[in-house]
């Protein structure tokens, strides 16, 4: 078929022939780029009536493509929805051809898609169910990887120390990077805003305890959490999710590796053992951070600032940063590696499963902040 | 329109991978409305030579003619011209996961043509009806099987009514039933589309069914050699590398004999 860089649209003449026939022609040159004429003066002229044959006359068709298989396909749905015949001997050979082949495999019982629109007491049925049975999935999920740590403690698991090896790199030493910059900065920043306040009733020197309890207790753990679950949680959810795309976890199956002790024992084993060590680095970076902004605003010393902030913390307000961290790791390293498992396969069911897992993770950390702070406030820590 | 103008010529190609040579200097021409073989074994580099002509991999020499156009010299721009009168379907199909199968062949309808959305979907369903996907247009590609997928690769390929269109391992993972089906319907759409076909392929049985001409890719010497019509060639090759793919290795005379 020639494609032609003209632009003008196909032409449709319907006349009656008599004897219950309509001739139509089909002229000019018919080109997607032009667009597909209507099928509204045919169907028309059969919605009038009389109409038993529909016949071609392609003499002045010059070229033609999908616009006209389209529309000669519309015209021999509705002429079979109303009886008509359709007599194809008019129309080139290439066409005939094509309609044949497009009407060759009819269509499959029941596999067209039923659009109706669920009810409102229906939607929220399904997505109780959907809820109930993901929660059933994280529950088992959680319940595998804590036999899986079991079975560690006896020296029974099955993973290969290389990987776990590459994942501690990978969760450790890479994240320092970012863990630094992001860290320097909360620490800047808490001691920017303590300043300004502080300074009104002159005990600018309280600044260090400020920035030294909040980087130690608090944003210390939860930063560094909060940078892992962007970085690393989201990157184990896509990985599995494209190990299940390409049935390397099948695989793994088959040979006899169980998925929970091969992947995922490594990545929570490394998350949870580098977590605390990167919540220290954190916590002193941000105490630096907030000696540079002390030092530089308040005409503090830096001898000053190092004694108030050790004379702030405590071994406790330390320790339960630290504790934290590591339960922050084990919710992010579980939630990754449990939205790469549930991932779908396809491409973007990879995508939907890293923003679900960082999505996750962030909100199990929160929560688990606030249960803490509780805990904590309870106890009398 | 006649059968002797070039639809695609290649010109002393030359594929490599930093100093790694894959096949050098390939010389063939594809005549218009013909159905092209590229075979060889297994990494002889078939595919790699099919993302040449595409422009998905750069020669280290040569050139790619479409028609008359030089598509290796052509400014980004004119490539993109020439490439929408091609259309290629992937080995698994490549169908975009987020669409649904009338989305992914509306994708390059909407871009190209000032159809109306109603229009592009009436163009999508005339499209699935002929690869015999008929009623499937608002599954998504992972609800489908993997033959499936691959005719609705082909539906998509065939969206904009290339000119030239490309075939990467039709038959490889289909039952053979379903691929000697998608052969027919290969010869069938080359027949009443007048389409040049290029199919990239090891599978004997439809190399013989389908191929008009063919080039057969050599990995000893890491060139390859254009030849006419597959199924002659058992009687005329005389190349002991091509006879021996072509017997499924039985490359003795005699074998040669009982095949003839």
């Amino acid at each position: 078929m020639a494609a032609g860089e003209q632009q003008e649209r196909g032409e449709i003449a319907v006349t009656p022939a008599g004897d219950g026939a309509l001739l139509v022609r089909l002229s000019g040159g018919w080109h997607l780029a032009g667009g597909i004429p209507s099928l509204d003066r045919i169907a028309g002229a059969i919605a009038g009536g009389g109409v038993r044959v529909v016949r071609f006359d392609t003499r002045d068709l010059e070229a033609w493509d999908s616009a006209a298989v389209t529309l000669l396909a519309e015209v021999a749905d509705y002429c079979r929805q109303r009886n008509v015949t359709v007599e194809r001997d008019g129309l080139p050979p290439g066409l005939q051809r094509l309609l044949a082949l497009a009407e060759a495999v009819p269509e499959k019982e029941g596999a067209r898609k039923s659009a109706t629109r669920a009810g409102w007491l229906e939607r929220i049925g399904t997505g109780g169910l959907e809820w109930w049975e993901s929660s059933r999935e994280a529950l088992e999920f959680l319940g595998e990887s804590m036999l899986a740590v079991g079975r560690l403690a006896r020296g029974k698991a099955r993973y290969r120390r290389f990987d776990f090896l590459v994942v501690l790199q990978s969760v450790g030493a890479e994240a320092l990077p970012i863990v630094t910059l992001i860290s320097i900065l909360v620490g800047m920043i808490l001691a920017f805003v303590g300043a300004v306040q502080l300074s009104r009733f002159g005990a600018q020197i309280y600044v260090a305890d400020l920035v030294a309890i909040a980087m130690v207790r608090e944003m210390g753990c939860i930063m560094t959490a909060i940078i892992m679950a962007g970085r690393t949680g989201s990157g184990f959810a896509a990985q599995l999710g494209t190990m299940k795309v390409t049935q390397e976890i099948d695989a793994l199956t088959t040979f006899g590796f169980p998925p929970m002790e091969f992947l995922v024992l490594p990545r929570m084993l490394a998350l949870s053992l580098m977590m605390p060590l990167l919540c220290v680095y954190s916590d002193v970076l941000g105490i630096i951070g907030g000696g540079l902004v002390s030092v530089g605003m308040l005409d503090l010393t830096p001898v000053q600032y190092f004694n108030e902030s050790k004379a702030a913390v405590t071994l406790t307000s330390y320790s339960t940063g630290i504790g934290k961290s590591v339960v922050f790791g084990v919710l992010i390293a579980i939630s990754g590696c449990l939205r790469g498992m549930q991932s779908g396969s396809s491409s973007s069911a990879v995508g939907d499963a890293a923003t679900s897992a960082v999505v996750t993770s962030i909100v199990l950390i929160v929560v688990a902040d606030g249960i803490f702070a509780v805990l904590f406030n309870v106890l009398g820590i | 329109m006649t059968a002797a103008t070039p639809s695609v010529t290649v010109r002393d190609l030359t594929m490599a991978f930093g100093s790694f040579v894959v096949m050098h200097d390939l010389n063939f021409t594809i005549p218009r409305g013909s159905v092209f073989v590229i075979m060889g074994g297994s990494g002889s580099g078939k595919t790699t030579l099919l993302r040449h002509m595409i422009g998905l991999n750069e020669p280290a020499k040569g050139e790619v003619l479409y028609g008359t156009d030089n598509f290796t010299r052509a400014d980004p721009e004119t490539r993109q011209q020439i490439l929408r009168r091609v259309g290629v379907m992937y080995q698994g199909g490549a169908l975009f996961s987020s669409m649904t199968l009338a989305e992914n062949i509306g994708l390059p309808l909407g871009e190209y043509t000032r159809l109306t959305p109603e229009e592009i979907r009436q163009v999508a369903l005339v499209k699935l009806a002929l690869v015999g996907l008929k009623g499937f247009e608002d599954y998504f590609p992972s609800e489908i099987s993997g033959g499936m997928q691959k005719r609705a690769g082909l539906a998509r390929a065939m969206a904009l009514d290339p000119e030239v269109l490309y075939f990467d391992e039709p038959s490889a993972g289909l039952d053979p039933i379903s691929s000697r089906l998608l052969d027919e319907l290969i010869l069938e759409l080359r027949d009443s589309l007048g389409a040049t076909v290029i199919v990239v392929t090891h599978e004997l049985p439809s190399i013989f069914a389908i191929g008009d001409a063919c080039l057969f890719l050599d990995p000893e010497t890491r060139t390859g050699r254009p030849y006419g019509a597959p199924r002659d060639l058992l009687k005329t090759a005389t190349d002991p590398q091509l006879l021996r793919f072509l017997t499924r290795g039985e490359s003795s005379k005699e074998a040669v004999k009982n095949h003839g």
